[in-house]
């Protein structure tokens, strides 16, 4: 295990004073809005995602309880795909993507032994870029038109026909992406140069690593999107013709562009994932993770490979069958590391001294779930199969397995793991777990029927549909209020362990290792100004 | 330390805004591609007519479409449909006017039904292959010329050929 740092010892004064190189530290409001702080900016971070999520998730019951009557119950259908959008767009930019973020920047500095992230003032950009941005999204349901209600895709020509909510969605696209560059940036300048001596990049935690290649990959695809979104508002308002039909430009183009970003953007969002999940389960299991070597190589493969898989998204759009087939290949590649991953989790656990706490919980579920996810992708790789599921709801089934079982149960399995950290309390375990089976039963009552619901043919994305697919759907809205529910239930159990709870050890679980465990609990406001000295733990294979 | 972060940071984001240019490359590199290949051709004649021979067994139906889109022009074909052997060429005349009191450039584009259609049709002569500007109500007649490739498949005794002229966005003066 790493050595205690005379820092450690000290941080036990309280974090606001006692620092003469500091300027004085402000306090209320003051201290958010010019947080350089690594870890206030952290916490901004999961709090603002959290709120996003909550009206991300107030978007999808609007939709789900549409969608309970076939019919047209409570909304019209242009604002039925409003809601389609912007669900989409406010939980992957607004919720997923920020929320890894905030775990980068509360946890990455302590998991490397590094005092700060590397640009503090930067950091502070980064976060407050999103408000407005959350903003400038959530306001445009309230200008003439509507918001964007061109999907989250923002398909040309849709997106080249609405009114100023498209513009104000391209807007908060650029401001988005301008923040997760930054972040990016910050990210990967803080793992490559501010590690603890000793400290190799292949004796790195797994989260440090896999965020690194998030972050190299955010930084090469997020200005490929501001590019595809710059272009659409040109053919919009100053007259070229990218993806406009009339002047000579593909619709068709926009989908490459687009998906050239996305389907990268989708290992953003799960990477991170895997990285929180390979902390968790060699704690809970008490043995180190088995085959970390593999696991790096595992990530990189899989970001490298997202860079040629784009046209699985457009198999329907008349590729000619060799582009199908190749892109056809080098997606069922991608289950070759992802296949690695899931199989060194597993031989970690195996014959570990397993306990079963909230952490542990997600991270198998996360496992079992998102392995069920990753199946359906492969379904939907299959060229000639995918002719029949593009577009229906055997779609939306998968990827809500892989982000919502895949991204959000480790977010929540890395907030319960690291919350004793972060507020010095234990979060009420009981509740923790009734969270977790809440949340599993609810997530697959919601999601599995839309399997069947996809192959039997409902199509994605309509307000209405045939009586006979009425049961499945009503479920999934019983489901969808439950999930949602429980999600409340979560906040409840966050704010009780802030207010209070059981005083946490610095190294709350027996089984875990790292140098964040090494600072005392809470974490106090500044850490490792002298940096520790990292010894690889025991039995790390190195 | 921090001269070293500095100098990373430029790095990453000289790599960003490179990206950034990636993305725009991507369109002259999607309009190579698709002309090397052979795809997406809607606007270009087709290069030469590969099969001269005609196929008296068989008939195919082609019928006319014309819409226009946010634009007040007159636009209809000269005949709804024609009756020809495969590898024959045809020749439709389109009538246009435009209605409105100002000079307007616009520019057609094809569509079929059934898609596969596509593929089997040459043509020589095409009003979309260009922008075409009106003056102030003016009217013209303009001629498709295509021929049917032989190798259509049977099962498509009958196919729609579709123009929709769209006003040239940024003309408008």
């Amino acid at each position: 295990m790493s050595a205690v740092t005379p820092d450690a010892v000290h941080g036990h004064d309280h974090g606001h004073d006692g620092h003469d190189h500091d300027h004085h530290m402000p306090t209320g409001w003051r201290r958010w809005m010019t947080a350089t702080n690594h870890k206030d900016i952290g916490t901004l971070y999961l709090f603002f995602s959290f709120i996003m999520f909550l009206t991300g998730g107030v978007l999808a019951l609007t939709i789900r309880a549409e969608l309970f009557q076939p019919g047209l119950q409570i909304v019209r259908p242009e604002f039925f795909n409003q809601l389609t959008t912007m669900h989409g767009l406010i939980m992957v930019f607004g919720a997923i993507m920020p929320a890894f973020v905030g775990f980068a920047n509360w946890m990455i500095p302590l998991m490397i032994g590094a005092p700060d992230m590397a640009f503090a003032r930067m950091n502070n950009w980064s976060f407050w870029l999103l408000p407005p941005a959350a903003l400038l999204l959530v306001s445009s349901f309230f200008v003439p038109g509507g918001a964007s209600a061109a999907g989250w895709t923002l398909y040309a020509p849709l997106s080249l026909q609405m009114g100023m909510g498209m513009d104000m969605t391209i807007f908060a696209v650029h401001i988005m992406g301008a923040s997760s560059i930054m972040g990016a940036i910050n990210i990967v300048v803080t793992i490559l140069n501010m590690r603890a001596p000793g400290m190799t990049l292949m004796k790195m935690p797994m989260f440090a690593w896999t965020w690194l290649i998030t972050a190299y990959l955010l930084i090469a695809v997020m200005p490929v999107l501001a590019g595809a979104v710059t272009m659409l508002l040109t053919d919009r308002h100053f007259g070229t013709s990218f993806f406009n039909a009339a002047g000579g430009g593909d619709p068709v183009l926009y989908q490459h562009v687009f998906w050239f970003f996305g389907h990268p953007e989708v290992y953003i969002m799960i990477l991170p994932a895997f990285g929180i999940v390979s902390q968790i389960v060699p704690a809970f299991a008490r043995k180190p993770l088995f085959g970390y070597a593999s696991m790096v190589y595992a990530t990189a493969s899989i970001a490298i490979l997202s860079f040629v898989v784009w046209a699985h998204h457009m198999f329907t759009t008349g590729m000619p069958a060799v582009t199908q087939i190749a892109f056809m290949y080098m997606t069922m590649l991608i289950a070759v590391p992802t296949g690695v991953k899931v199989f060194n989790w597993i031989a970690t656990m195996w014959r570990g001294s397993m306990t079963f706490e909230t952490p542990m919980l997600f991270a198998v579920g996360f496992i079992f779930v998102f392995t069920m996810g990753g199946f359906t992708g492969l379904m939907l790789a299959i060229a000639p199969a995918d002719i029949q599921y593009q577009d229906t709801y055997f779609v939306v089934a998968h990827f809500h397995y892989v982000l919502v079982a895949g991204s959000l149960f480790a977010l929540f399995a890395g907030t319960y793991y690291w919350i004793p950290k972060w507020t010095g309390h234990m979060y009420d375990e009981k509740l923790g777990k009734r969270h977790f089976w809440l949340s599993m039963i609810s997530f697959n009552v919601t999601f599995f029927p839309m399997h069947f619901l996809g192959l039997a043919g409902m199509p994605r994305r309509i307000p209405d549909y045939n009586p006979f697919f009425t049961d499945f759907n009503q479920l999934a809205t019983v489901g969808a209020f439950g999930f949602g529910l429980s999600q409340v239930f979560f906040f409840y159990i966050v704010l009780k362990c802030i207010k209070g709870g059981p005083k946490a050890a610095d190294k709350p679980w027996d089984g875990a290792e790292g140098l964040e465990w090494t600072v005392p609990s809470p974490a106090p406001f500044h850490t490792f100004e002298v940096p520790p000295v990292f010894e690889a733990p025991a039995g790390h294979g190195h | 330390m921090k001269r070293e972060n500095r100098t990373l940071r430029v790095k990453l984001l000289i790599a960003a805004c490179v990206m950034f240019g990636f993305g725009f490359a991507l369109i002259p590199f999607y309009k190579t591609i698709c002309e090397v290949a052979g795809l997406n051709n809607l606007l270009r004649a087709d290069k030469g007519v590969s099969n001269s021979q005609i196929d008296t067994s068989r008939m195919v139906m082609v019928q006319f479409d014309a819409n226009t889109r946010n634009l007040a022009w007159r636009f209809k074909p000269l005949q709804a449909s024609v009756n020809v052997h495969p590898g024959q060429m045809v020749r439709v005349d389109y009538e246009v006017e435009n209605t409105l009191d100002r000079a307007v450039t616009g520019q057609a584009i094809p569509s079929y039904t059934p898609m596969v259609a596509e593929r089997h049709v040459q043509k020589l002569e095409c009003f979309c292959f260009r922008q075409q500007t009106f003056a102030a109500h003016e009217k013209r007649v303009m001629p498709v010329v295509f021929t049917v490739d032989s190798d259509l498949p049977t099962e498509v005794p009958v196919f729609t050929l579709s123009y929709t002229f769209f006003e040239v966005a940024g003309t408008q003066k």
